[in-house]
């Protein structure tokens, strides 16, 4: 079984997030990037059913500029058996990166696609579910199990009203929730070797894709700040507060 | 043209986020339809017909819709979208679920968790947890959207008589198959429409501890929150979580105990009209949106608390 996982270059989670003076954007320039914690949790979940024998590959892909290639690095550090770059500019558009992960998969003839449930910069919990609509495919979305079994994976999901488990045909896609593992860290002997592992680059006319959006950005601000508030030194007055001020409890 | 909704529903009633989103669908044009697919539903039906600015009801009464699987509801939903300019549903695990492959079919994007329409071309939405605020422009024949439930108010549930329309499409999804569900049970209002919320992080220190927090909810009404730390280390369920990849929130009380305040946190709850951190850490950066913080161990605190309310 062949496995797909697709690997996304960040912001990285712990940065401060500024939006430029002119408000066009978040400015991302001298700020650390790395790869979505989402994307490190599907890698892991990707490498565990190689360990246990499940599946026999595990190709990595990201869409982006050339810096995307270090992303692509820390996945194979992490034990990916090899990493295809689609060379595109950067902050592309969901479905347009899904068209472009969809080429890729039927390329590569995944059995299994497993992709983040959302990029922590846009927010935008929609890739997997387009690559799965494009394809075809039924899909597992915020998975926290994942079993494959007689052709099909059983996926635990993470849901407003508690837990809901599914079975889906594979070829499938599954978006991965927090639960679903903890990521390992590289090893320095692993870093190492994965600069001699395989990694492709494809342009977009090598994947027949092409891509474009209707989505314009008017502007990006920041959000409106609370005022600060004041502490209080006992419960006491605490409820009398709450009561009497903010008029929240009677 | 017209904009339809899709139903937050689980077969038996209507959920109050519909009612946000119909909010937001007459922020975009008055002529409202609201579809529901699902099996055995009359009585969502019914509540439906009658939410305050719902003209149209449609309806796909069958097996095959009973789990809301994305991969036929998806299918259901791009057959009826020529009729419509704007398909929206909540941005609840359902929707985020359903709408992007919607929006896949119909090859357009889907714009998520909009918090505020500015025209009918033109929404607003965050992004990075919150952290900075997109409004965007659209020029697709058919925007496809998912609303952010507390960017809205609700519409009232009575007072509308809209028309119904069966719908005799039957997709199977022939690649997905339902087997279990695990629903927390509780007589707690839903965390997303409670209107006080006590949320309980890394610091309640076990499952067993949160009890200490329930006792104050009964005495509020209060709907039962959580952290990601506290989620992960199993003290709680999934379902509690808030944040930026948990649930959104804006009660009119939260109270925070034992929760650091994370970016990731306040993503969920920022949007709350008053928030309350208890902490024994006075430099907790959840002091700095609190409204009123009260540096103290929870174990001494909130039985002071329940005993004072
Ligand atoms: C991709 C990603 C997504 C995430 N999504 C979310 C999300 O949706 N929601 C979320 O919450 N987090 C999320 N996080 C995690 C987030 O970054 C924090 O790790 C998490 O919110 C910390 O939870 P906490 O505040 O309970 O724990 P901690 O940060 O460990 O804080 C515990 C607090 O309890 C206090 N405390 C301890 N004992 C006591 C006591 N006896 N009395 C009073 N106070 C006490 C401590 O002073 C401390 O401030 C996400 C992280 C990532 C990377
Ligand atoms: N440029 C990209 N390259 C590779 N994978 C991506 C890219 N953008 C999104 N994804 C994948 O899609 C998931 C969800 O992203 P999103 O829909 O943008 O929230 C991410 O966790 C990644 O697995």
């Amino acid at each position: 079984m062949k496995i797909l996982v697709s690997v996304k270059r960040v912001i990285d989670y712990n940065v401060k997030v500024r939006v430029k003076a002119d408000h066009s954007a978040v400015d991302l320039t001298n700020v650390k990037m790395s790869m979505n914690p989402f994307c490190e949790i599907a890698v892991e979940e990707a490498i565990r059913l190689k360990e246990k024998g499940v599946a026999d590959e595990v190709v990595v892909v990201s869409v982006g500029s050339k810096s995307c290639q270090e992303t692509l690095r820390t996945a194979l550090a992490l034990g990916a058996d090899r990493a295809i770059q689609v060379e595109a500019e950067d902050g592309l558009d969901s479905l347009s990166v899904a068209k472009l992960l969809a080429a890729v998969a039927k390329e590569e003839a995944a059995d299994l696609i497993i992709l983040g449930k959302q990029s922590i910069d846009s927010d935008n919990n929609q890739t997997g579910q387009m690559v799965a609509a494009l394809l075809d495919y039924p899909q597992a979305t915020f998975a926290s199990e994942v079993i494959i079994e007689n052709g099909e994976a059983k996926v635990t999901r993470e849901t407003d009203g508690g837990l809901q488990t599914l079975c889906v045909t594979l070829p499938a896609v599954v978006t991965t929730d927090l639960r679903l593992n903890e990521p390992r860290f590289a090893s320095l002997p692993n870093i190492m070797k994965a600069k001699r592992k395989p990694l492709d680059v494809k342009t977009l006319s090598d994947l027949g894709v092409e891509v474009g959006c209707n989505v314009s950005v008017v502007s990006v601000t920041p959000p409106p700040e609370r005022a600060g508030g004041i502490k209080v030194g006992s419960v006491a007055e605490l409820v009398e507060k709450l009561k009497n001020e903010a008029k929240v409890i009677s | 043209m017209s904009v339809l909704v899709i139903a937050e529903h689980d077969n038996k009633s209507l959920k109050p986020a519909t009612l946000n989103t119909v909010m937001a669908a007459t922020q975009i044009d008055a002529d409202v339809h609201v579809l529901i697919a699902g099996f055995e539903c009359q009585t969502v039906v019914e509540q439906a017909a009658k939410v305050a600015g719902v003209t149209k009801v449609l309806i796909a009464d069958n097996e095959v819709y009973e789990h809301q699987l994305a991969e036929n509801i998806s299918k259901l939903i791009v057959d009826v979208a020529a009729e419509y300019s704007h398909i929206a549903a909540p941005a609840t695990t359902t929707g985020k679920n359903t709408m992007p492959r919607v929006a896949a079919l119909l090859n357009v994007s889907q714009l998520s968790d909009v918090i505020k329409v500015e025209s009918p071309d033109t929404f607003v939405r965050p992004i990075y947890a919150g952290n900075a605020i997109a409004t965007v422009k659209t020029t697709d024949a058919v925007k496809v959207l998912t609303v952010r439930i507390t960017g809205f108010d609700a519409v009232a549930a009575e007072g509308g008589s809209a028309e119904r329309q069966v719908l005799s499409q039957v997709i199977s999804a022939d690649k997905s198959r339902f087997v279990s569900e695990q629903l927390a049970e509780s007589d707690r209002p839903e965390l997303t429409s409670a209107s006080v919320i006590i949320s309980g992080g890394r610091g309640m220190g076990s499952g067993d501890n949160f009890k200490l927090l329930e006792g104050v909810a009964d005495k509020l009404g209060a709907a039962i929150g959580a952290s990601r730390a506290a989620v992960d280390a199993g003290f709680v369920p999934n379902d509690l979580q808030v944040g930026q990849t948990g649930k959104t929130v804006a009660p009119d009380l939260y109270i925070a105990v034992g929760i650091s305040g994370a970016i990731q946190h306040l993503a969920g709850m920022k949007g709350s009209k008053v928030i309350v951190a208890i902490n024994k850490d006075e430099d907790a950066p959840i002091f700095q949106v609190a409204d009123y913080g009260l540096v103290a161990d929870l174990f001494d605190a909130i039985p002071e608390l329940e005993s004072s309310l």
